[in-house]
């Protein structure tokens, strides 16, 4: 490898945040100015040299957290520090939406278009008025740029937008340890209920540096235009988002299992945490031994919640049973399907019970470093847990020696930066590795060779916290609950036309009849997006759907990742289908032709369709689409366009969509 | 005469492929076992000197007991495994990764595509005329080889020619996502300036025609280019010790393009740019 930088300098802004990642330059061979005469006698290089390319993520993070945009001086220096050929480099920063290769503003409000907004009362009208105020999307004025955004995961209090604003004290030094103590050592600007609660306006202020001129993000749901452009100018004057016990509005029935803590405990506090039963189920782990625990999790019937309902046992113990070394436990908070929002929910609301299910993952496979692969549009959870792993650290349950028992087990969060492809499990490796997030080819599954190429156990953040439950109340109780094939307590994201959208815990085996009964439906229900863009529509009268895996199968459809949007009659299909269009066609990773391709066909058939429905060149586009779905289904590499297809051919067939 | 390697004897493994029975070494890939079969399976991202990425899907086939199909290039024949080859299944998604393309990108030089796009009754131009294509307009900034983008099926051969698989010289990559994602270098800048040492191996490896010899570029620009009326010859390269294999296109006593043996033990078809690049002084008159 004979790397060419070319000539171009970081500015001393570009150079401080990388630094900040990474310390200082060990050498010139690194970017340092000065050279020393061993650098004349020793050259950089070999393996060694390229071993941190985990480390090009955070680092483009911490360029773009810092000054907005990544320019060419600062990718050759990152370049240079990381060993990395600047071409792919390149390649890796433009894959990701959140970062910038041209000049821009330091701030930008990321406006959420998505399904859940758009569906929302008044969405063309807020966005035109977004429009007014900020110009148009793309464009910068008075040092403000807008974007249209997909899902932020926010979508029960939609329309929502993130504002983010460039500057120091980024938190992006979330790379090995650093900055993680600036965090936690912040203080809590709220009290009691929730510190975690407001603070909008996250990152640590770092001394000397003036309030309007550090890093700050705005989350502002719901949205009014006059919102977002009061938190685009000034994020860190922005009101505090509401406590997170408010996206569950079952929040304090003692039935609850997941989300028995949220908005009941402080977030932040340890000591509340332990309060509430927090780390009952790691001291049983310690009791039993990882060998039981793989059995508990085994015989509890416990499947994958991230959508493809995999058994979590069968893919711990496939990990733990892997002669190479070491293993990793990975999890995935790269929550990103349209219409999802409960591991948001669950980080922000109960951060500990993540980091407790997590060292109970790594002793049970044999693992000692777990990755939190967390989404790049989530400044809240990022900033809780942060905090949470570091208290978690300075009280022992994190580290050399968790809870005294000998064992070692670290947590290390890395940030998304918007892609909703790096969910899929494969492509989050290479993300996290420091690639492009495209999928790999399975086999060899992720059991065998997932991060680094080594035995990975990665689940969902959803799936995590059931071990809790699993452990607490044994493999037999937790399998009575559900169904013979669907076990324990489920998860549902409600939103759209219902009167109280958030996170609603139920047992597997309710209708959906019950769980919208619970939530309210409000008008005339006409359609229900189960599992999101990815997942299928119902008729509104199929209310007796039973939200199972089996259950949803059987009626045609998919549970996903436990997305139930209503839509009333008010709302027009036809755009709804389109914007899901252009999603994957946004998303699509761009490897394989049938996806690459196969959603932009799709789209503008879509867009065919949807300014003159009906007629015999509908019917031509209706073929065409059925025809380029079939083959995304069965030819992509992986499930994003595989399922690209689902929710417009559900329509068609189920709601009579264009007919 | 070449030298062949042998390798140690390898299982061999059983399965049914198209109804017969098949039996390849432990370790081929279900088109190996096509091509041991004499069946035609059409192939565009595959690499006889590369490990497949599979990103094409052309050769998808059917395999039973899987949900999705499988591309043959890169899936190993497994015992007991039973594929289909020719299913209405293959067949369709073959069709539609066909259309798809040649809707998006120009495959005029793509070899045995026209053949294909009969044989499978695919209709590129069904998507209508506003369909989206790749519309880039060739990219020359140097004197050796053009960068024609728009026919770019982006099956990454070039990237991991230039990268680990062969030269180690990292200087392209994919750029961008989705339906804008092509072959780059660093800030999508002109070849000059970036890593490019210009040993032509991305060219050598390029599918469709999207890289190609500036010579030969010039040559179709004219119309002067024609393929019947060239001979092609193998010799070893004089310009240093190692003895690759070069193969000298020649048309009109002229030489056109270089490439080297795939099946060459020293070069495996990778050659430096001495090699590929460096015949235009026998031309020039002065290496006598």
């Amino acid at each position: 490898m004979d790397l060419r930088f070319g000539d171009s300098k970081p500015t001393d802004e570009e150079k401080a945040a990388v630094d900040e990642l990474l310390g200082p330059p060990a050498s010139a061979w690194e970017g340092a100015d000065d050279r020393s005469t061993g650098d004349l006698r020793w050259a950089l290089g070999g393996r060694d040299a390229r071993e941190r390319r985990d480390l090009l993520l955070p680092g483009l993070h911490a360029v773009n957290d810092r000054v907005g945009w990544i320019s060419e001086g600062a990718l050759s220096y990152l370049c240079r520090r990381l060993t990395v050929p600047p071409a792919e480099a390149y390649g890796v920063a433009t894959f990701y939406s959140m970062f910038s290769m041209r000049p821009r503003p330091s701030k930008v409000v990321h406006v959420c278009t998505d399904i859940a907004c758009a569906a929302a009362p008044g969405a063309d009208a807020f966005r035109a008025d977004v429009e007014q105020r900020l110009g148009p999307a793309g464009q910068a004025r008075d040092g403000v740029v807008w974007e249209p955004s997909p899902c932020l995961g926010l979508c029960e209090r939609a329309p929502a937008a993130l504002a983010i604003r460039a500057g120091q004290g980024c938190p992006s030094a979330a790379g090995p340890g650093a900055g993680a103590a600036e965090a936690a050592s912040a203080p809590s600007p709220n009290g009691a209920n929730g510190s975690a609660n407001g603070a909008n306006g996250s990152g640590p202020a770092s001394p000397g540096v003036a309030r309007e001129d550090a890093y700050a993000t705005a989350v502002v749901a719901p949205a009014t235009a006059e919102a977002v452009e009061a938190a685009a100018r000034a994020p860190q004057d922005a009101p505090g988002e509401p406590g997170a016990g408010l996206a569950v509005p079952q929040a304090g029935d003692p039935s609850l299992k997941l989300l028995s803590r949220i908005g009941v405990v402080d977030p932040e506090s340890l000591d509340d945490y332990r309060a509430h039963g927090g780390y009952r189920a790691l001291r049983r782990a310690f009791a039993i031994g990882p060998a039981a625990v793989l059995r508990e999790v085994t015989d509890s019937g416990l499947v994958g919640r991230g959508g493809a309902a995999f058994p979590t046992g069968r893919k711990w113990q496939a990990t733990a049973a892997q002669p190479d070394q070491p293993h990793y436990v990975v999890c995935n908070a790269d929550e990103s399907e349209p219409g999802t929002f409960k591991d948001r929910v669950l980080m922000e609301g109960d951060p500990y019970a993540l980091i407790e299910a997590m060292t109970i993952a790594g002793y049970a496979t044999g693992a000692h470093h777990g990755y939190l692969y967390l989404r790049g549009e989530y400044p809240r959870a990022l900033r809780v847990l942060t905090g949470a792993i570091q208290q978690a650290r300075a009280r022992g349950l994190l580290g050399p020696d968790v809870l005294g028992q000998g064992y070692a087990f670290d947590i290390e969060i890395r940030r998304g930066a918007g892609a909703y492809i790096c969910g899929e499990e494969t492509a989050l490796f290479n993300s996290l590795e420091g690639n492009r997030g495209e999928p790999r080819s399975k086999p060899p599954f992720p059991v065998e060779k997932g991060l680094f190429g080594k035995p990975t156990a990665a689940n969902n953040v959803e799936t995590l916290v059931n071990v809790l439950t699993v452990l607490e109340l044994g493999a037999e109780a937790y399998a009575a609950i559900g169904t013979g094939k669907s076990t324990g307590p489920k998860l549902f994201c409600v939103s759209g036309s219902v009167e109280r959208p958030g996170i609603y815990e139920l047992p597997f085996g309710a209708t959906l009849g019950e769980l919208l009964s619970l939530a309210g439906v409000t008008g005339d229900l006409r359609a229900v997006l189960l599992g999101g863009a990815a997942g299928g529509f119902v008729r509104g009268d199929e209310l007796d759907i039973p939200l199972t895996f089996e259950g949803t199968r059987e009626a045609g459809t998919t549970l996903g990742s436990g997305v139930v949007l209503a839509l009333d009659s008010s709302v027009p299909l036809p755009r709804i289908l389109l914007r899901i269009a252009e999603f994957f066609r946004d998303e699509s990773c761009g490897q394989c032709v049938p996806c690459r391709i196969g959603t932009v066909r799709q789209e503008e058939a879509l867009g065919r369709l949807a300014e003159r429905a009906g007629g015999p060149e509908a019917a031509t586009d209706i073929a065409l689409l059925r025809e380029v779905g079939e083959a995304m289904r069965d030819a992509s590499i992986c499930g994003l366009g595989q399922t690209a297809w689902n929710a417009v051919e559900s329509a068609i067939d189920r709601l009579g969509a264009y007919a | 005469m070449t030298a062949v390697p042998l390798n140690p004897p390898r299982r061999l493994v059983e399965f049914t492929l198209d109804g017969e029975p098949a039996r390849v070494p432990e370790g081929s890939t279900i088109l190996d076992a096509c091509d041991a079969a004499g069946k035609d399976v059409p192939t565009l991202c595959y690499g006889d000197t590369l490990t497949p990425k599979n990103a094409c899907r052309v050769c998808v086939v059917e395999v039973e007991g899987s949900r999705t199909l499988a591309p043959a290039c890169s899936r190993k024949a497994e015992p007991g495994m039973e594929v289909r080859t020719d299913t209405e299944r293959a067949r369709h998604s073959r069709k539609i990764v066909l259309e798809l393309l040649a809707s998006a990108a120009d495959l005029s030089t793509t070899p045995r595509v026209a053949e294909w796009i009969k044989e499978y009754e695919a209709k590129p131009d069904r998507f209508g005329e506003d369909a989206a294509t790749l519309n880039d307009g060739p990219k020359v900034d140097n004197d050796l080889y053009v960068r024609d983008l728009d026919k770019c099926i982006l099956c990454y051969k070039c990237v991991d020619a230039c990268g680990e698989q062969w030269q180690n010289t990292f200087a392209i990559s994919v750029a961008g996502r989705g339906f804008d994602a092509r072959i780059s270098v660093e800030h999508d800048g002109p070849l000059t300036e970036s890593a490019c040492v210009y040993c032509g191996n991305c060219i050598e490896v390029c599918p469709t025609g999207a890289l190609s010899f500036k010579s030969e570029f010039d040559m179709r620009q004219a119309g002067t280019w024609d393929e019947e009326r060239q001979t092609e010859t193998t010799t070893v390269c004089a310009y240093c010790g190692v003895g690759c294999n070069l193969t000298l296109h020649v048309q009109d006593n002229e030489i056109v393009k270089v490439t080297s043996p795939h099946d060459n033990p020293v070069t495996h078809g990778n050659l430096c740019i001495k090699g590929r690049f460096g015949y235009q002084h026998v031309s020039s008159g002065k290496a006598t």
